[in-house]
């Protein structure tokens, strides 16, 4: 059994269980919804930027765990055929971020793209993309980790929380704290470091709001509008995509089943 | 013979006195350029200049004329020096283009100068590529009306102003249109001048600027993507209705700039897609009346030393910062306003809501004590705290509220 047959599989299960319908179609009416009230492109691209950042994370890691969680004894009957392990693992991977990728794109670029909404909607895809496969990841990392269903669950609503709320709560904090010293440098590797904040500030800057960043605008706009910062926040996404998957795939190679 | 000939350019001389004479200038004509004509005219006379391109540099106006121009009667200053110094009262120069004058950095240099005179008119010229357009120097009851002046200015010190008012009193600017210049509009140390309907876009600083000017009326104009947008410095008694600041967007960039100015009106203007509409510093006793603030970074930028403003009857639309200040407290008065994030209700049915409305946010405080805090503009977290501050004030000045706020659009 190849790769290409357990993603099979995997997406066959996923699709079935209808949950993603559901998703899909509920993102499709949110997001035309707010396209279509709000008289304002860059107002509904902003909430649907918020959408993309804070609400599939969540969700994205939601889905993913629950799914390994219920799905451990297939996974286990699996295991006992002639198959590598990793190509379970990564069949599993793919699958979940492959089904997201459909609910994301149907349910949020397309409406983009119908209301024509040009580079912009082609930018917000790579970010959710970017986040989908890095929130799978984490998702697959904690459950393989952690054998509790429910305690799995709470620590991935921690590292959300952590991502989407708690990281900008301390470098607030830390800016207020350091107010008195130059932060321009700071503010840049502050926003790199966490996925969230980089497709936030990206988007941020696309959407010409950097005027008012004043002096660190002109810095931002600097570093991140140059080669070098846009393949810096590239890689640091590509490290945030790999890391945990990597590390999710060597637990799940060893893990006892 | 000789005495006939006498009396004859002595007649001649009369009549030329006794009534206005229209004077040719063209290739032509009698005259083939305009310093000829000048010479031998007197006040009184119209020079009527035909169409072609003619070389002028320092022509000095030193009588009551009017100099007309014809379709295509251009004065091409060739970068030399000042192309037309007015030093005569009641002078009409109007219909002319004027291109290509020198650049000094020792004096102004201008395409027409207005030098300590009265009752002169500059109507209906184009400017182009002009170090200082129209300048007016210690000048009084002077109208400058349907001027258009086109610079192409590159940096701020190779660059003069467009309409250039100094020392001067009663001036009124109508229906200009300036671009490409320094500023497009300054005046400093002038008083009781009106300047409506013009259009100041593109300017490297300020689409207006004055200093020290008091008691001058800003009507109808629009100030479109300049460097800056308006500044109004050191000055008391101003008027400014009905202007559009507009598209005046970048860092360190705001739509009007109060900064020492008192006792003055800012009614019916609309402000939209700056980064600051307005940033106020030292600005007392100026009432804020039925402006429109729409797409703003900040709507009102509001320092601690201004005292007893009122900002009444605006309406405030989708601004990314109401309202911001550096200061806890409030010696400013704001009511009647609509503020398109105020969540309240009206039970009583007055079309003004129950609870009061605190324009300033949380967050925009933090973002004043430190700037690359706005780096989280967007943020979830920021959200959260704005949410939580909303129902519990307790960093944001507490009185700096509106406890009327309109529950819909103000009528302008």
């Amino acid at each position: 059994m190849n790769l290409r047959k357990i993603i099979k599989y995997f997406f066959g299960d996923i699709i079935r269980s209808k949950w993603i319908v559901v998703y899909t179609a509920a993102l499709l009416v949110f997001s035309s919804g707010i396209i279509y009230f709000s008289k304002d492109e860059q107002k509904s691209l902003l909430s649907l930027m918020n959408i993309v950042m804070y609400l599939i994370p969540l969700l994205c890691m939601i889905f993913g765990s629950v799914y390994y969680y219920n799905s451990r004894e297939f996974i286990e009957m699996l295991l006992t055929q002639p198959v590598k392990r990793s190509s379970v693992f990564y069949g599993q991977y793919f699958s979940l971020a492959f089904t997201q990728m459909l609910g994301f794109i149907t349910g949020i670029i397309l409406p983009l793209l119908i209301f024509n909404f040009g580079f912009n909607s082609f930018f917000l895809m790579i970010a959710g993309t970017f986040l989908i496969f890095i929130f799978t990841g984490f998702a697959l990392l904690i459950s393989i980790l952690v054998n509790d269903k429910v305690k799995g669950i709470g620590i991935l609503i921690a590292v959300w929380l952590l991502f989407a709320v708690f990281y900008d709560g301390i470098v607030l904090f830390m800016f207020y704290y350091f107010a008195d010293y130059p932060l321009e440098k700071a503010t840049i590797i502050a926003s790199t470091l966490n996925p969230v904040d980089v497709t936030r500030t990206m988007m941020m800057l696309r959407l010409d709001i950097s005027a008012l960043f004043g002096y660190t605008g002109a810095t931002f706009k600097k570093y991140f509008g140059s080669s070098a910062g846009y393949y810096v926040s590239l890689f640091v996404l590509h490290m945030w995509m790999i890391i945990p998957a990597l590390i999710a795939r060597k637990k799940f190679n060893r893990k006892n089943f | 013979m000789k005495s006939a000939g006498t009396i004859l350019l002595v007649l001649f001389l009369l009549s030329s006195l006794s009534r206005a004479k229209t004077i040719l200038v063209g290739e032509n004509e009698l005259y083939k350029n305009p310093s000829e004509a000048l010479s031998h005219s007197v006040s009184g006379d119209v020079i009527k200049i035909s169409k072609g391109v003619y070389n002028v540099s320092e022509l000095v106006i030193d009588k009551s004329i009017t100099l007309e121009g014809e379709e295509g009667a251009v004065f091409d200053g060739n970068f030399f020096k000042e192309i037309i110094t007015v030093t005569s009262d009641s002078v009409t120069v109007k219909n002319l283009t004027l291109r290509n004058t020198g650049t000094s950095f020792v004096t102004d240099v201008a395409a027409i100068r207005l030098e300590n005179v009265s009752g002169c008119r500059l109507e209906n010229n184009t400017v182009q590529n002009s170090f200082f357009a129209l300048y007016l120097s210690s000048s009084k009851n002077c109208v400058v009306l349907s001027n258009r002046i086109e610079g192409n200015a590159v940096s701020e010190s190779f660059s003069g102003n467009g309409i250039h008012l100094w020392k001067c009193n009663n001036i009124t600017i109508s229906n200009n249109e300036v671009s490409g210049q320094r500023d497009g509009i300054y005046l400093e140390f002038s008083t009781n001048s009106e300047i409506t309907g013009n259009t100041s876009r593109g300017n490297l600083r300020y689409g207006l600027h004055f200093m020290f000017s008091e008691g001058n009326r800003y009507i109808n104009n629009v100030f479109r993507n300049n460097g800056a947008g308006v500044a109004v410095m050191y000055t008391k008694r101003i008027t400014m209705t009905g202007n559009r600041f507009e598209d005046n967007w970048g860092a360190n960039s705001y739509g009007l700039l109060l900064k020492d100015i008192d006792n003055s009106l800012i009614y019916g203007n609309t402000f939209s897609r700056n980064t600051a509409a307005i940033y106020m510093e030292g600005t007392n006793r100026v009432n804020i009346l039925n402006n429109i603030f729409e797409n703003n970074g900040w709507a009102l930028k509001i320092l601690g030393n201004c005292y007893e403003d009122s900002v009444l009857y605006n309406n405030f639309l989708n601004n990314t910062f109401d309202v911001a200040t550096n200061s806890p407290r409030n010696p400013n008065v704001f009511i009647n306003n609509y503020w398109d994030k105020y969540k309240g209700y009206d039970l009583d049915n007055d079309r003004k809501g129950d609870v009061p409305y605190r324009p300033v946010s949380l967050f925009s405080l933090v973002v004043e004590k430190v700037p690359e805090a706005v780096v989280l503009t967007g943020s979830f977290l920021v959200d959260l705290l704005d949410a939580a501050e909303k129902v519990i004030p307790v960093f944001t000045p507490e009185t700096l509220a509106d406890n009327y706020p309109l529950m819909n659009r103000s009528g302008n």
